[in-house]
């Protein structure tokens, strides 16, 4: 779980995240209503998920409760991978 | 008429009708100009007169629609600006149009902090908050409880007044503020929503930025005709919102390629009722033939309007749904009140099955850029009676023998990507600021979902290094994230002109 969390975090980072601002990004704050990743921003996070974790996206998933912040996205694709 | 008089009259009409749905929120139109009077005379209060410019830098939000009619209510000038702009852009906007007060909120504080501390002109900030505010700056306050009662004095406003500066991308690399009276806006709302056929038991969906003359009409348009207006913060969940089109019977939903694409590659899409559907309609870019087949198909019960438009004058065509078998590629013709042909080099009108720059003359065109007054005389130029002024669109149409219009080339170099313009020169500028770069040059190339994808070809300074990530982070911090490019090339030289200009033909 700390490791999807460590990966997509850095993903986020250099991709998104100007300056000292990193720091301040929590586990639980939301991307979009932080302005931290836009429209599409998530479809770049969604191709990142998919390369990185082997998993596939469905339409149906993608929405804010797996995607919009780091401990959504830790949780959903814990939940994608095989146990 | 006033532009918000269109929707005070129908707050007056039918008060207890919703207005707005926002995030589960709802509110009549009676709550909502309610919300507006009192936002207005808060800014009264701190100083906001006739004719002052009020800056809007919000998400789509119910107080940036309340924001809208709160700057009309005080006689003020409305200047939406995207939430995307980053601070240097910000501080330029406020500072180009003297910006007397700014609505905005704490998640853009990245921004809207360090614009302000380059600024003087505002005197009062208003900012929303969702979580803990942390302004040094005294001119920032809470924004004002809009459950409140005020009401603004008259301002004794007329409909030459302006009504809003909306900032576009210009070829200069320089933002233009287009100026539009109540009497521009008033007219464009009146000949859109005619020949839309908006009525109050419509439904409108706007994912769209409020910033963008686009997603503003939704609101101005909705309300003048006592609608309902569905608004989404964004068009980033798209399965969250066809899921809010479907609960809410939307009837309306405006789009620009880039959203219809996403929609269309949703394969749950068919699995939703949006059989409420009456109207899809499509600006910014053309659509390509295929798409327009397939949303068709898709929604078959609803009429598929594709238009063009340009800032400078909000909407200059509509191709009528029953022509689009006839002539899928066409905008169509201009829409009603507004009288648009093509001219030659010299000015002179073209017959139809010709091939021109587009004019437009009407009540819908801008009164000029804010504060450029070379730029205005480019664009607007004498028309056929003395004294008015018809608008160069700067766009190339050819016309069919029964004079509709197909797009055929831009005069300038900007790119449209995601429906935005992006300006080369802006980006470029940005490119230019990083310490490596020697040179660099901006084009837009074809992509499926953007519509064009901004690409830049970089050389780097003697023994400097930078990745491709590294230019794009870094422009990200500089531009609206739209305008980032989407790829870099490194290269070991450009090609340049003659007289030393780097030579964006064969760049590909």
């Amino acid at each position: 779980m700390q490791d999807i969390k460590t990966t997509v975090r850095s993903f986020v980072v250099d991709n998104f995240i100007m300056g000292n601002s990193a720091a301040a990004l929590a586990d639980g704050d939301s991307f979009m209503a932080g302005h931290v990743i836009d429209s599409t921003g998530f479809l770049e996070l969604v191709g990142f998920l998919e390369d990185t974790f082997g998993i596939t996206v469905a339409d149906d998933e993608m929405v804010p409760e797996n995607l919009d912040s780091l401990d959504n996205i830790a949780a959903y694709v814990k939940r994608k991978l095989p146990a | 008429m006033l532009l918000h008089q269109l929707f005070e009259h129908t707050a007056r009409r039918t008060p207890h009708k919703l207005a707005l749905v926002f995030e589960g929120r709802r509110c009549t139109y009676g709550e909502l100009d309610r919300m507006a009077s009192h936002l207005a005379r808060a800014l009264q209060s701190r100083g906001v007169r006739r004719g002052d410019r009020v800056t809007l830098f919000l998400d789509n939000t119910v107080e940036a629609v309340a924001g809208i009619f709160a700057a009309l209510k005080c006689g003020a000038v409305m200047m939406p600006v995207n939430p995307l702009t980053r601070a240097d852009k910000l501080a330029y906007l406020l500072n180009d149009s003297g910006a007397s007060a700014l609505l905005t909120q704490t998640e853009l504080g990245g921004a809207y902090r360090d614009a302000l501390a380059r600024n003087t002109t505002v005197h009062t900030c208003f900012v929303a908050s969702h979580g803990a505010a942390t302004d040094r700056d005294a001119r920032s306050l809470p924004f004002p409880d809009l459950d409140g009662s005020g009401i603004p004095d008259d301002p004794q406003a007329i409909d030459q007044d302006l009504a809003a500066i909306i900032y576009t991308s210009g070829s200069t690399g320089e933002p233009k503020g287009v100026m539009l009276t109540h009497l521009n806006m008033v007219s464009a709302a009146t000949s859109v929503s005619t020949y839309l056929g908006i009525r109050s038991d419509d439904v409108i969906l706007c994912a769209l930025p409020l910033a963008f003359d686009y997603g503003l009409y939704q609101i101005l348009m909705g309300f003048q005709h006592g609608a309902t207006v569905v608004l989404e913060r964004s068009f980033a969940f798209p399965v969250r919102v066809v899921e809010t089109m479907s609960r809410e019977g939307v009837t309306v939903f405006p789009g620009v390629p880039t959203m219809f694409s996403l929609l269309m590659n949703m394969t749950s899409l068919r699995e939703r009722n949006l059989s409420a559907l009456r109207a899809i309609t499509n600006t910014a870019a053309a659509l390509p033939e295929a798409h327009i087949r397939d949303l068709r198909a898709l929604f078959p019960q609803a009429k598929l309007f594709s238009m063009y438009g340009l800032t400078e004058c909000k909407r200059v065509t509509y191709l009528p749904p029953e022509q689009l078998d006839i002539r899928p590629t066409s905008v169509g013709r201009g829409m009603p009140n507004e009288e648009v042909w093509l001219v030659d080099d010299a000015g002179r009108r073209l017959p139809n099955g010709g091939q021109g720059e587009l004019v437009i003359r009407g009540s819908n065109v801008m009164r000029g850029y804010w504060r450029k007054s070379d730029e205005t005389l480019n664009k607007l130029r004498p028309g056929p009676i003395p004294g008015e002024m018809i608008l160069y669109s700067g766009d190339i149409f050819r016309t069919d023998a029964e004079g509709y219009l197909y797009f055929v080339a831009r005069k300038d170099d900007i790119i449209k990507s995601r429906g935005e313009k992006v300006s080369p020169r802006e980006v470029e500028n940005a490119l230019y600021g990083m310490p490596e770069v020697l040179d660099a040059a901006v084009i837009g190339v074809p992509d499926p979902v953007l519509g064009e994808a901004v690409k830049a070809f970089v050389k780097l300074k003697p023994g400097a290094s930078l990745s491709e990530r590294e230019v794009i982070k870094y422009c990200m911090s500089k531009l609206e994230s739209f305008m980032a490019p989407k790829h870099v090339v490194f290269v070991d030289d450009l090609p340049k002109t003659d007289t030393g200009k780097i030579r964006k033909t064969g760049l590909s």
